[in-house]
């Protein structure tokens, strides 16, 4: 394995055989990926309901065989070397995995107890967590009287309160009020600063593109593209620069205008506003502008906009996340 | 010792879970107190019982009911690894570097030490009402309740961690703890059963504890049912330890 690499997988693959009505049925969730995610970054998997992003992270715990391929995890081979992987990584899990039971304060003392640490560390610890987390008015409360971003919160503490190399968070955020959400991404950015790497899954777009610096898109079990987030808005093509104009006669004349003297990927028209899908966006407005000015077309209104992760994800898996979590 | 500071560890959280709500351990003494009032007076009127040596219808019904005390106590456990299962707490434990034994251990022990004090109490509760009980032989017994007790709560979490589901366990267990109580000879001896009857009762483990645990109580230390009591129920309880831990091992795969 090439250094500097905290995961790297070689066709790993998981199959699940289910029972229905006695007839054998096989779901191939994962089929056979590679993956290198490098130490120290922020690695976002993004993808539709079901594409196997958690069935890949669990491979990545330890929690679950993989049924084929290959996998290294802090140079630990996943399937030979579990013990030593389970010391280093944190996983949490998209559904959690707090004692219901218990207090938040007992869970996350019991947690750091069970990674080696001793009873008086494994209190401060969690006294620590609390307060990190906003916690310390619930936390000695049972979790099972909870809301349900507060035991979100819970999760995520008990899941890196043994300080890991590797933190995988499926879904960490999905719950969060949007102040708790800014919370944890401060937390996952000072994580990234010590030196930890983190791979996340998120429904999120603009979370995957806030603080990932590599981003990977699953479908049906295969990996689809991975880079910057940058690298895939620009795969998706231009920026898009509307010009809007006092009627809809005019807009057509600056679009055969338009047509004529700029090179563009794409134009379009609709009621007083071009719509112009254009390489290099920023530097060309001023251009445009001028164009116009010179033309004698009064410019009413300028806007630019990049593609969004939301135009990347479409463009790759053909539909957009927020169709799906409709459905 | 990694394994044993583990094992302490859950063992300690599990206790700490049953003491938060000390009634529940105390409401499951009502059955069996139930039976000392109102069915071990009918035994009274039988008069001598053969298959017994010495000592009067106490002796030969509180071991039998300790019996049944551990073996309907542990049985019903599992129904608590299933909601442990649902809250996604047994994968969290999974990918921590705690020893998959101790998992198991700290639940069983657990549930172990619940029998016992169950059975200290119904023993102490009977005492007034002519119980004559050889202190050693009392203690002794207790290792036998134990190991029926991690008999019972092995498979119960082996059924648990196959079904995963309420529906499925309840019914499974049901079917299990009834044959093995009475086919025990819990409350009258096998020896009084026809032939078919005892054959059957051969082949059910507990029938050698509650055989042990009564020469045990009356301190006849030599009587070889001793001897072969805690063979039988401590190979048993090793075995099926082992396959709930095969099951565990094959849930997380
Ligand atoms: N134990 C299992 N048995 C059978 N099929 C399974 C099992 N676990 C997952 N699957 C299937 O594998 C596929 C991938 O599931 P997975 O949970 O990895 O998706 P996901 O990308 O995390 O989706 P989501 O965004 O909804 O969380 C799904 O089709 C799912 O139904
Ligand atoms: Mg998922």
């Amino acid at each position: 394995m090439s250094s500097g690499n905290v995961i790297e997988t070689k066709e790993l693959k998981k199959t699940f055989t289910s029972k229905e009505r006695g007839n054998k049925r096989i779901v191939e969730a994962v089929k056979g990926i590679d993956l290198a995610v490098r130490k120290g970054e922020i690695f976002g998997f993004l993808g539709p309901n079901g594409a196997g992003k958690s069935t890949t992270q669990k491979m990545l715990s330890t929690l679950m065989l993989p049924t084929g391929g290959a996998a290294k995890v802090l140079g630990f081979d996943l399937v030979k070397e579990q013990a030593e992987i389970r010391k280093h990584v944190g996983f949490v899990s998209q559904s959690g995995g707090a004692d219901l039971a218990a207090s938040g304060a007992e869970n996350l003392v019991l947690q750091a107890q069970l990674f080696g640490i001793d009873a008086v560390s494994a209190k401060k610890s969690a006294e620590e967590f609390a307060s990190r987390f906003q916690m310390t008015s619930f936390i000695d409360r049972v979790v099972n009287t909870y809301s349900g971003g507060q035991k979100r919160r819970l999760d995520i503490a008990l899941g890196m309160i043994h300080n890991p190399q590797l933190l995988l968070l499926d879904e960490p955020t999905t719950g969060l009020d949007p102040q708790s959400r800014a919370y944890l991404w401060e937390e996952i950015k000072k994580l990234k600063s010590d030196g930890i790497t983190i791979f996340l899954t998120t429904q999120y777009m603009d979370e995957a593109d806030k603080l990932c610096d590599t981003i990977a898109i699953m479908d049906h079990g295969q990996i689809i593209i991975t880079g910057t987030p940058e690298q895939l808005k620009d795969s998706v093509g231009g920026d898009t620069i509307i010009l809007t104009f006092s009627s809809e006669e005019i807009a057509k004349k600056a679009e055969a205008l338009l047509t004529e003297q700029v090179i563009f990927e794409r134009i379009q028209t609709t009621d007083a506003s071009v719509h112009l899908t254009i390489k290099n966006g920023e530097r060309t407005m001023p251009d445009l502008l001028r164009l116009m000015d010179g033309c004698n077309f009064q410019v009413q209104g300028a806007m630019l906009s990049r593609p969004s992760l939301d135009d990347v994800f479409l463009k790759y898996t053909g539909r957009s996340l927020r169709e799906e979590a409709k459905q | 010792m990694k394994l044993l500071r583990d094992i302490r560890l859950l063992y300690m959280d599990s206790m700490r879970h049953s003491f938060k709500n000390p009634m529940l351990i105390f409401l499951s003494l009502f059955q069996p107190l139930m039976f000392m009032l109102l069915y071990m007076p009918l035994l009274g009127g039988l008069g001598a019982v053969p298959g017994i040596t010495g000592g009067g219808t106490l002796n030969l019904f509180i071991p039998g009911l300790l019996v049944m005390q551990a073996i309907f106590e542990g049985g019903f456990v599992g129904f608590s690894l299933i909601d442990d299962i649902r809250s996604g707490l047994i994968n969290r434990l999974l990918v921590t570097p705690v020893s998959r034994s101790a998992i198991l251990l700290g639940k069983i022990l657990r549930d172990t030490t619940v029998v016992l004090m169950q059975c200290v109490l119904i023993t102490l509760v009977a005492l007034p009402f002519g119980l004559s009980l050889n202190p050693v032989g009392f203690l002794l017994s207790l290792v036998l309740y134990a190991l029926m007790g991690i008999i019972m709560s092995s498979i119960s979490y082996g059924f648990a961690l196959i079904y995963k589901s309420d529906d499925s366990l309840a019914p499974t267990m049901n079917t299990l703890t009834l044959p093995i109580s009475l086919l025990a000879g819990i409350f009258l001896p096998l020896a009084l059963a026809p032939l078919w009857l005892q054959y059957l009762g051969k082949i059910n483990p507990f029938s050698y504890g509650v055989d042990a645990t009564r020469e045990l109580f009356m301190g006849n230390f030599l009587n070889v049912n001793i001897l072969v009591g805690f063979v039988v129920l401590g190979v048993m309880a090793v075995a099926v330890f082992y396959w709930t831990l095969y099951q565990l091992n094959k849930m997380a795969k």
